[in-house]
C-alpha cells in the first residue's frame, strides 16, 4: 500500500442518464505532487473527486487511493485522505469545537487530540464557541481545512478552495497550501484559479467535457507549448523576412508593438547573426513564455494549438499531447 | 486575517492503519446532533403537552353522568394511572407515529440536503455504520416519545386523581404498583408497531431524499393503511396491515394476560421493518452522494 500513488484513477466515466460528466479520464497523482486539476465549469472536475472520495460510483473504470477502491473498500480506502468537494458543509446549529468534535469521532485514530491545533492554523481559534451557522463563506473554507487536517491526512484533496474568498483570504489559503505541501502532504488541488494553480502546481491535469486534454507537468507543458520571443529592431519589414526565412523559426508576423515569433532557444542564436547580417539593428529580443491562462485557453477553448497538437487533444499521461481519439 | 500559522506537527502522517471508530460512537453523535436541533423538542413538547391538556381538561370537566366510551375513560377520575393508557389510546393512531416520522423522515434527508452527508462520509466510518447509527437514533427518538408522553401523562394524572389501583379491560382490578408495571408494559409494547413506522420514514428518507416528501409520505402511508382497514371486503387483510398493530398493548391490560395481539404484532410488523431497513441499507450503501 505504501508504494502506490496517492491517487491513480483509469478510464473513470460517470454518465448521468444522456450526459456524459466524466469521459474516460486517467489521473496519476503521485506522493509529494502538489496536483492541479484543471478546468471551465462543468468540465468534470467535482464529478471526478466526488468519484474519487468514493461519494459517487464510476459508470465504468476506477479510481485508487493509495491503492485502495473506496468504492469496494468503502472508509478503509480514505486512511490518510481528506479534503472536501464544493464547499465544505458543517452542522450549522453546533459550534466549530463541536463540529470538529463529531468529526474527530468519526475519524478515531486520536484526532480529538489535534482539534486545537488545526483550529489554530487556520485561526479560527478565537471563534471556535461559536455556532457556525453564524460564519462567514470564508470562515467555513478554513474550517474545511481544519477538519481535513483533523485526519493528519498523506493525501489532501481540495475542490476550489479559494473560490468566495477575499483577495488577502485567497492569498492566506494559498500560503496554508504551500505550507502543507512543504510539509510533504500531497495535494490534489481543483481549481479554475489559473494563477493559484500557476504558483502552486507542479503537475496538471486540464480537462474539457469530461476529458483529460493534457496531463503532465507543468513546466513541459508551458515549453510545449512553445517559447514565444518579441523582437523591436531597426528594420522590421526587413527583419520579419530574416525571420521567415530562418530555419527553427515559426509563426513569425508583426504587431503593434513589433515583431513576435516562436522558436527554440537554440535557434535563437543564428538568427540575431542572420539579422546583423540583414543589416538589421537589435533594439529589444525577448523571450514570452506560454503562461497557463493561454495553454488553458488553447485547450480547452480549441482556438490554437500547443506544440502542434490540435485542439481536443488527449493525452498520453506521461505529460504528452496526443492526437484527440474522437 | 493575517497569514495562516502553520503547527510544528503538520505534515503527513506515517502510513499505519487507523484504528476506525465503532458504531456506537457514531450512534452517540448522532444523538448529540438530534440533541442540538430546535425541531427535535417540538415532537418531544408534542408528546408532553398533549397529556397535559388532557388532564387539564377532565378535571375542569363534570364528569356525573357521563356515559364513558371505554373503562378507563369512566374511571378516569378514581386513578391517575387511567390517564396514560387513554393517552396511548388517543396517541397511538396519528400523533405519535407523526413524531416519530418527524425525525425518521428528515434523518438522512437532512443531511443530503445540506451537504452533510458528504462531510461524514468522508471520514473513517463506513456507510453501513452511519445509515445504522442514523435508524437507531430515528428509533430512540421514536422510544422517548412514547414513554415521556407516558411519563408526562402518568405524573399529570397521578396529581389531578392519586396513584390508586385501576381497573382493567376485562373488569379487573390491579394495585397501582401493578398498574404503573402494566402502563410501562404497554407502552413498550405498543413500541413494536411505532418503530416499524421508524424504519419506513429512514427508508423514505434515504430513498426520497427529501424531507417533507419523507415526513408526509411516512405519516400518509399509515393513513393510507388505515383507511384500508376500514373498507368493507377487505376484512381479511385487516389483521397484516401496520396500523392494527397500534392495539396489540391491549392484551396486557385483560387478566388473564392476552400475549397472542403482541406475537402477532411482532411478526407483521416485522414483515414491513424488515424489508424497509434492508432497503434502506442498500439504497445507502450504493447511492450517490452529490448533494450540497
Amino acid at each position: 500500500m505504501s508504494d502506490a500513488p496517492p491517487v491513480r484513477a483509469r478510464g473513470l466515466v460517470k454518465r448521468y442518464k444522456e450526459v456524459l460528466a466524466v469521459d474516460h479520464i486517467d489521473l496519476n497523482v503521485h506522493a509529494g505532487d502538489v496536483y492541479g486539476f484543471l478546468g471551465p465549469n462543468g468540465a468534470g472536475k467535482t464529478t471526478t473527486l466526488r468519484m474519487a472520495l468514493g461519494l459517487i460510483m464510476p459508470t465504468e473504470g476506477k479510481v485508487e487511493l493509495f491503492g485502495r477502491d473506496p468504492i469496494r473498500e468503502g472508509a478503509r480506502a480514505l486512511e490518510g485522505v481528506a479534503g472536501f468537494v464544493e464547499a465544505p458543509r458543517f452542522y450549522p446549529y453546533l459550534t466549530a469545537r463541536k463540529n470538529l468534535q463529531l468529526l474527530a469521532a468519526l475519524d478515531g485514530d486520536g484526532a480529538r487530540t489535534r482539534i486545537d491545533e488545526v483550529l489554530e492554523t487556520v485561526e479560527l481559534a478565537p471563534r471556535a464557541e461559536h455556532r457556525v451557522g453564524g460564519y462567514s463563506h470564508g470562515m467555513r473554507q478554513r474550517l474545511g481545512i481544519a477538519a481535513a487536517l483533523l485526519r493528519a491526512p498523506r493525501l489532501l484533496i481540495l475542490d476550489e478552495p479559494a473560490t468566495g474568498l477575499d483577495p488577502a483570504g485567497m492569498r492566506d489559503m494559498r500560503l496554508l497550501i504551500r505550507r502543507l505541501a512543504d510539509s510533504g502532504i500531497t495535494v490534489l488541488l481543483s481549481s479554475h484559479q489559473l494563477p493559484e494553480v500557476q504558483e502552486l502546481c507542479d503537475r496538471v491535469a486540464i480537462v474539457d467535457t469530461g476529458r483529460v486534454v493534457y496531463e503532465g507537468a507543468l513546466a513541459d507543458l508551458r515549453r510545449q507549448g512553445g517559447a514565444g520571443y518579441r523582437l523591436r529592431t531597426t528594420d522590421d519589414v526587413n527583419a520579419l523576412a530574416v525571420l521567415r526565412a530562418q530555419p527553427g523559426v515559426e509563426q513569425a508576423h508583426a504587431g503593434e508593438h513589433g515583431l513576435s515569433f516562436q522558436a527554440q532557444e537554440s535557434d535563437v542564436g543564428p538568427l540575431s547573426i542572420a539579422l546583423g547580417a540583414a543589416g538589421v539593428g537589435i533594439f529589444a529580443l525577448t523571450p514570452e513564455l506560454a503562461t497557463l491562462e493561454d495553454l488553458f485557453f488553447r485547450l480547452t477553448e480549441g482556438n490554437g494549438a500547443v506544440a502542434g497538437a490540435t485542439a481536443g487533444a488527449t493525452t498520453a499521461g506521461n505529460g504528452q499531447l496526443t492526437e484527440a481519439a474522437a | 486575517m493575517s497569514t495562516f500559522e502553520a503547527s510544528a506537527s503538520l505534515g503527513p502522517p506515517a502510513a499505519a492503519r487507523v484504528r476506525r471508530p465503532s458504531t456506537l460512537t457514531a450512534y452517540r453523535w448522532e444523538l448529540r446532533k438530534l440533541a442540538s436541533q430546535k425541531r427535535t423538542y417540538l415532537g418531544l413538547g408534542l408528546a408532553a403537552i398533549l397529556p397535559i391538556i388532557f388532564v387539564l381538561a377532565q378535571s375542569l370537566r363534570d364528569h356525573r353522568g357521563q356515559n364513558q366510551g371505554n373503562i378507563f375513560a369512566a374511571h378516569i377520575t378514581q386513578s391517575g394511572l387511567a390517564t396514560p393508557v387513554l393517552m396511548l389510546l388517543f396517541l397511538s393512531v396519528f400523533m405519535l407515529p407523526l413524531i416519530a416520522a418527524l425525525v425518521a423522515g428528515d434523518i438522512v434527508a437532512a443531511e443530503d440536503g445540506n451537504g452533510t452527508l458528504k462531510t461524514i462520509l468522508t471520514r473513517s466510518v463506513d456507510r453501513g455504520q452511519v445509515i445504522a447509527a442514523k435508524a437507531l437514533t430515528a428509533m430512540t427518538y421514536g422510544a422517548l416519545a412514547v414513554f415521556l408522553s407516558a411519563a408526562v401523562a402518568t405524573m399529570a394524572g397521578v396529581a389531578a386523581w392519586g396513584f390508586n389501583h385501576v381497573v382493567t379491560f376485562s373488569g379487573t382490578v390491579v394495585s397501582a404498583p401493578e398498574g404503573l408495571l402494566l402502563v410501562v408494559a404497554a407502552n413498550a409494547a405498543y413500541l413494536i408497531p411505532l418503530l416499524t413506522v421508524v424504519c419506513i420514514g429512514v427508508l423514505l428518507s434515504t430513498a426520497t431524499r427529501n424531507s417533507a416528501a419523507s415526513v408526509v409520505g411516512t405519516v400518509g402511508f399509515t393513513i393510507l393503511l388505515f383507511i384500508v382497514g376500514q373498507i368493507p371486503g377487505l376484512e381479511g387483510v385487516k389483521p397484516y396491515l401496520l396500523t392494527e398493530q397500534y392495539e396489540n398493548w391491549h392484551g396486557l391490560l385483560r387478566t388473564p394476560t392476552d400475549w397472542a395481539p403482541i406475537g402477532h404484532s411482532a411478526w407483521v410488523c416485522a414483515l414491513y421493518a424488515v424489508p424497509a431497513l434492508l432497503a434502506a441499507y442498500l439504497v445507502f450503501l450504493r447511492r450517490d452522494v452529490a448533494g450540497g
